[in-house]
C-alpha cells in the first residue's frame, strides 16, 4: 500500500488534471469568467444534442427506384454518344430502358460485335473481383443488353450518396458558418441536424428539389393531338408543365443542363416578378451562345427536374453566360431554386422518412432543471458517502467530483454532444460511481473485522475488490456498446455518457482514492481505522 | 466520529429459507408481467408505430375535453391528447396521415396554426414526425439490443465464471425485463426509444448486484471447500449485503432527485432505471442466488478438470 511510486503519483495528478482542464471551459461557457479564460488553455466545449439546443433534425433516404432509372438515362445517352458519334459511327435503333435494363437494335448485324467491344470499354470493374458495373450481352444475334449488376449500382449509389451529402450541406448552409450537421448513415441515407431551426419546411423545400435543369429545344413539328396523348416524334419527348396546365414536346438532346451552371441568385424580372439568374461557365456559355444563334425566333423549354418551368422564345442570341429563368415564382421559391442551382443537383432523388424538431425553450429548461439535479444529486451522494465512510468517505467524495469533471472534459476532448437522456446518465453515473469505492470501503471494513492490521486491511481490500469492480463494470460496458450501436442521436449521447462514466468511475476510484490513501497512511501511520 | 451502518456488522440472515417462496413469487410477477404485456399491451409512442407528436405548453391549464374536440375538428384521423409533466404540458398525437409525406407536414401545421389562434401564447415545444419504416426498423433494433445484450452479458459470466452462471443472469436479466415492461403495460406510460435505453442501462447494472455476489460466492467456494452450497450463499450474501445496500441505496438516491427535479421529458427513462434497480437488487439476492442451488453449483464448480484429475492419484 505504502509503495505508490513517485511516478504513479505523477501520472494519476496529471490524468485527473488534464481532465478537470478541458472540463472548464464547458462549465464556464456563458458566464463573465469565459473572457478570462487564456487562449492556450484547452478551450473545447462540449456541444449541446439537438433536443437540448433546439432545433431541426431530417432524416432522407435515396429512392433507389429513382436512383436506378437516373443511372439507366446516364448509360443511354453514354451510348448513344459513343456509337452514334463516335468513329467509325455504328447505327441504332429502337432503344428500350424496359425492366431496367437498356437495349437496343443494332441496324447492321456486322457491326455488332465491334459495338459489343465498344460498349465493354465503358463499363468499370468493380474493386478486385473481377466484376463490371454493366453486363454486356447479346440478345437474338441483333440486340444488345446492358443490365447493370448488383455491385455497380451499389457503387454507383453510395457514391451519389456522397455526393448527395455534400450537395445537401451546401443548400442548407451555403456560406459554411453554421453548425450543421450532415452524415452519411448506412447505405442510403443522410442524417440532417440544424440548430435553432424551428420550422423544418424551409429546409425541406431546400432538399425537396433535385434540381436537375435542363435547355431544350421545344419540337415544333410535335402534332398537338399526339402530344396530348403523350406521344412524341422520334428523337422528342412529352413532358409535363410544373403549373399543370398541360404538356409538351420537347428534343430529347439537352442543348445545355445545369452542370455547367456557375452561379444562381434569386432577381427580378423588368415587370418586377422573381426570376433566377444563372451564370454559365465558359464551355456552357459558348454552348449557350451557339445554339441561341442557331435557333434565333425558336421556342426553348427551360426544364426542372423533368417539368417544364417556361418556354420562351429566343429573341435574339444570348452570348454572355448569363440567363434567366422564369416560371411561377415567389420570392421563396426562386431563392429556394436559385440555392438548388448553385449547389448543384442532388444526384438522387431524396425522401424525409423522419423528423424531429425541438422548441429552443424546451432544451434551456431541460438544461437548467438537470444542472439543478445534477447537483442535487452529487450533494446527496457525498453525504451519504460521508455518514457511512467517514473519512474514506472523503476520499470517495473526492474521486465522485474529479469523476463527474472528467466525464465533462473527456466528452470536451471528442467533441461529444450532450443530450436529454444524457443528462440522466450523467446523474446515474453519478450514483453508480461510488460503487467501486463501496466496494473497496466495504471489503477493508470486512478485513479489519477478520483481524488484520490497518495496512494489510487497505492492502487486501483494494486488491479482493478489484475483480468485482472489473466483473461489474465489464456488464454495464456491454449494455452500453449495444445501446451505442444500434441507438440512434439522443440514446448515443445517453450511451456515450455511460461508457465514459464507467472508465473514469474505475480509474477514479482504483487509482485516484488508492493514491489518497497511500499518501494518507504514509504521513500519518494511523493507529485505528474508522470505515 | 460515529459512522452509519446501513447493515449492522457481521449478520447471519438466512436468505436461502426463503428462496421457494421467492422462486414462487418472482416467477408469479413475470408471468403477471407478460401477460399483461400481451393482453394490455404497450403504450407505444410515434417512435415505434409511426405517425405524428406535437408537444405544447399553454400559458395556463386548459379544458383538454375542447382541446380534445378542436383537433378533432381538424379531421386529422384519430388523434389522441395526453398529458405529460404538469398540467400545461400535453403531447397530441396524430396517426400517419394518408398520402404520405406532404400530408403530415399540412396536419403539423394545421395543429401549430390552431394551437397558436386558439392559446395564445402556447409553445410548440416538438414536433416528431416518424415514417412506417422508421418505426418498424427503430422497433426492431431496439428489440435486438436488448436480446443481444442479455446474451452478451449472459455469454461473458458463463467465461468468467461457470455456465451456471451464465443461466442465472440470463434467468436474472429476464425476470428484470419482464417487470420492467410490465410496469409500463400496469402505468401505460410512454414507451419511446428512451426507454428502450433505460431498459439496456437495466440490463448493465441490474446486474451489477448479481455479479459482486457471484465474484464472493467463487472466492467462497474456492476457500471453503467443505462448506455446502446453501449455507455457503447465505454467507457470501451477508458479506455482500452492506455493500449491496450501499451501492443501491446511492443510485436511488441520485435518481430520486432526478425524478423530483429533473427534466419531465425524461420522466420515463428515469422511472423505468430507478424501479429496475431495485427490481435488481431484489432479484441478486433471490434468482440469481438460489438457481445455482437448483443448477447444482459444487464447491469443486471452480477447480479446473486436470487439478481433479490430477488428486486422483495421490489420495490413491
Amino acid at each position: 500500500m505504502l509503495d505508490f511510486p513517485r511516478w504513479k503519483i505523477w501520472a494519476v495528478s496529471l490524468t485527473v488534471a488534464i481532465g478537470i482542464l478541458f472540463a472548464v471551459p464547458s462549465l464556464i461557457a456563458g458566464t463573465p469568467l469565459a473572457q478570462n479564460w487564456p487562449s492556450w488553455l484547452p478551450n473545447a466545449k462540449i456541444s449541446l444534442g439537438l433536443d437540448l439546443s433546439g432545433g431541426s433534425q431530417l432524416l432522407l433516404e435515396a429512392d433507389a427506384a429513382d436512383a436506378a432509372k437516373q443511372r439507366l438515362a446516364a448509360m443511354e445517352d453514354t451510348v448513344a454518344t459513343e456509337l452514334r458519334r463516335g468513329d467509325p459511327k455504328i447505327e441504332v435503333g429502337d432503344i428500350s430502358t424496359a425492366g431496367g435494363r437498356l437495349s437496343f437494335l443494332v441496324r447492321d448485324p456486322t457491326e455488332l460485335d465491334a459495338a459489343v467491344e465498344r460498349l465493354r470499354t465503358l463499363t468499370q470493374p468493380i474493386g478486385l473481383t473481377g466484376s463490371r458495373d454493366w453486363d454486356v450481352s447479346v440478345v437474338d444475334s441483333t440486340r444488345i443488353v446492358l443490365t447493370p449488376t448488383q455491385s455497380g449500382s451499389a457503387k454507383a449509389l453510395k457514391d451519389a450518396m456522397t455526393v448527395a451529402r455534400d450537395v445537401v450541406r451546401r443548400r442548407i448552409d451555403p456560406q459554411g458558418t453554421k453548425e450543421v450537421t450532415v452524415i452519411n448513415q448506412g447505405d442510403r441515407r443522410i442524417l440532417v441536424q440544424v440548430p435553432g431551426v424551428e420550422d423544418p419546411e424551409a429546409l425541406k423545400s431546400l432538399i425537396g428539389q433535385t434540381a436537375r435543369l435542363e435547355f431544350k429545344l421545344v419540337d415544333l413539328t410535335a402534332d398537338p393531338q399526339q402530344v396530348l396523348q403523350g406521344r412524341a416524334p422520334p428523337g422528342s419527348q412529352v413532358l409535363p408543365l410544373a403549373d399543370g396546365t398541360g404538356a409538351m414536346a420537347v428534343k430529347r438532346r439537352v442543348m445545355v443542363s445545369g452542370d455547367q451552371l456557375t452561379d444562381a441568385k434569386q432577381s427580378f424580372d423588368q415587370d418586377g416578378r422573381p426570376v433566377v439568374s444563372i451564370t454559365f461557365n465558359s464551355a456552357g456559355a459558348r454552348r449557350f451562345g451557339r445554339v441561341t444563334q442557331e435557333n434565333v425566333n425558336k421556342p426553348f423549354a427551360i426544364i426542372l427536374d423533368e417539368k417544364i418551368l417556361s418556354a420562351p422564345n429566343i429573341n435574339e442570341p444570348i452570348l454572355g453566360g448569363q440567363a434567366q429563368i422564369s416560371g411561377n415564382f415567389t420570392v421563396q421559391s426562386a431563392n429556394a431554386l436559385a440555392i438548388s442551382l448553385a449547389s448543384g443537383k442532388l444526384p438522387v432523388k431524396l425522401n424525409v422518412i423522419e423528423e424531429r424538431t425541438v422548441g429552443p425553450d424546451l432544451g434551456k429548461d431541460s438544461i437548467r432543471k438537470g444542472a439543478i439535479a445534477s447537483v442535487v444529486a452529487t450533494l446527496a451522494v457525498i453525504l451519504f458517502m460521508l455518514i457511512t465512510y467517514g473519512r474514506f468517505g472523503v476520499y470517495a467524495t473526492a474521486a465522485l467530483i474529479v469523476n463527474a469533471l472528467m466525464i465533462l472534459g473527456i466528452m470536451a476532448i471528442f467533441n461529444a454532444s450532450l443530450t436529454l437522456p444524457g443528462i440522466a446518465g450523467f446523474v446515474l453515473t453519478i450514483g453508480a460511481a461510488v460503487d467501486a469505492n463501496v466496494l473497496i470501503n466495504e471489503r477493508i471494513r470486512e478485513e479489519q473485522r477478520r483481524g488484520r492490521k490497518i495496512l494489510d486491511a487497505i492492502e487486501t481490500g483494494y486488491k479482493e475488490a478489484s475483480t468485482a469492480i472489473f466483473d461489474a463494470n465489464i456488464t454495464n460496458v456491454i449494455a452500453a456498446v449495444l445501446m451505442w450501436y444500434f441507438g440512434s442521436g439522443p440514446i448515443r449521447g445517453f450511451a456515450v455518457v455511460l461508457m465514459i462514466g464507467i472508465v473514469t468511475s474505475v480509474f477514479t476510484a482504483v487509482n485516484f482514492t488508492r493514491m489518497l490513501v497511500a499518501l494518507w497512511v504514509r504521513r500519518k501511520r494511523p493507529k485505528v481505522l474508522y470505515i | 466520529m460515529k459512522l452509519l451502518k446501513l447493515v449492522p456488522d457481521n449478520t447471519n440472515l438466512d436468505f436461502m429459507r426463503w428462496r421457494n417462496i421467492a422462486l414462487v413469487l418472482s416467477i408469479i410477477a413475470t408471468v403477471a408481467s407478460l401477460a399483461l404485456v400481451g393482453t394490455r399491451g404497450l403504450n407505444l409512442g410515434v417512435d415505434f408505430v409511426g405517425g405524428q407528436m406535437i408537444r405544447t405548453t399553454f400559458t395556463q391549464a386548459i379544458d383538454v375535453d375542447q382541446l380534445r374536440s378542436r383537433v378533432g375538428g381538424l379531421n386529422l384521423g384519430d388523434a389522441s391528447i395526453q398529458e405529460t409533466g404538469g398540467p400545461k404540458t400535453y403531447q397530441i398525437r396524430l396517426p400517419k396521415p394518408e398520402g404520405g409525406e406532404a400530408a403530415a407536414n399540412r396536419a403539423a401545421s394545421r395543429v401549430r396554426a390552431m394551437l397558436e389562434q386558439q392559446y395564445p401564447g402556447a409553445r410548440v415545444d416538438a414536433v416528431e414526425t416518424v415514417s412506417g419504416k422508421v418505426s418498424q426498423e427503430l422497433a426492431t433494433d431496439g428489440a435486438l439490443a436488448i436480446t443481444l445484450a442479455m446474451l452478451g452479458i449472459a455469454i461473458y459470466i458463463w467465461l468468467r465464471f461457470e455456465w451456471q452462471f451464465g443461466v442465472g443472469a440470463l434467468v436474472t436479466l429476464f425476470h428484470d425485463v419482464s417487470m420492467t415492461l410490465g410496469f409500463f403495460s400496469l402505468t401505460q406510460l410512454q414507451v419511446d426509444l428512451n426507454v428502450v435505453a433505460a431498459i439496456l442501462t437495466i440490463v448493465g447494472y441490474s446486474l451489477n448486484d448479481t455479479v459482486v455476489i457471484y465474484d464472493r460466492i467463487r472466492e467462497n467456494l474456492r476457500k471453503y471447500r467443505k462448506m455446502a452450497i446453501v449455507p455457503l450463499l447465505n454467507l457470501s450474501l451477508n458479506e455482500t449485503l452492506s455493500r449491496t445496500m450501499v451501492t443501491s441505496l446511492s443510485i436511488l438516491l441520485a435518481l430520486g432527485v432526478l425524478l423530483l427535479l429533473g427534466p419531465d421529458v425524461i420522466f420515463g427513462l428515469t422511472i423505468a432505471v430507478f424501479l429496475g434497480i431495485f427490481v435488481g437488487t431484489y432479484s441478486s439476492i433471490y434468482i440469481s442466488s438460489p438457481i445455482l442451488v437448483w443448477l447444482g453449483v459444487k464447491p469443486d464448480s471452480f477447480l479446473r478438470a486436470e487439478d481433479r484429475e490430477g488428486a486422483q492419484p495421490e489420495v490413491a
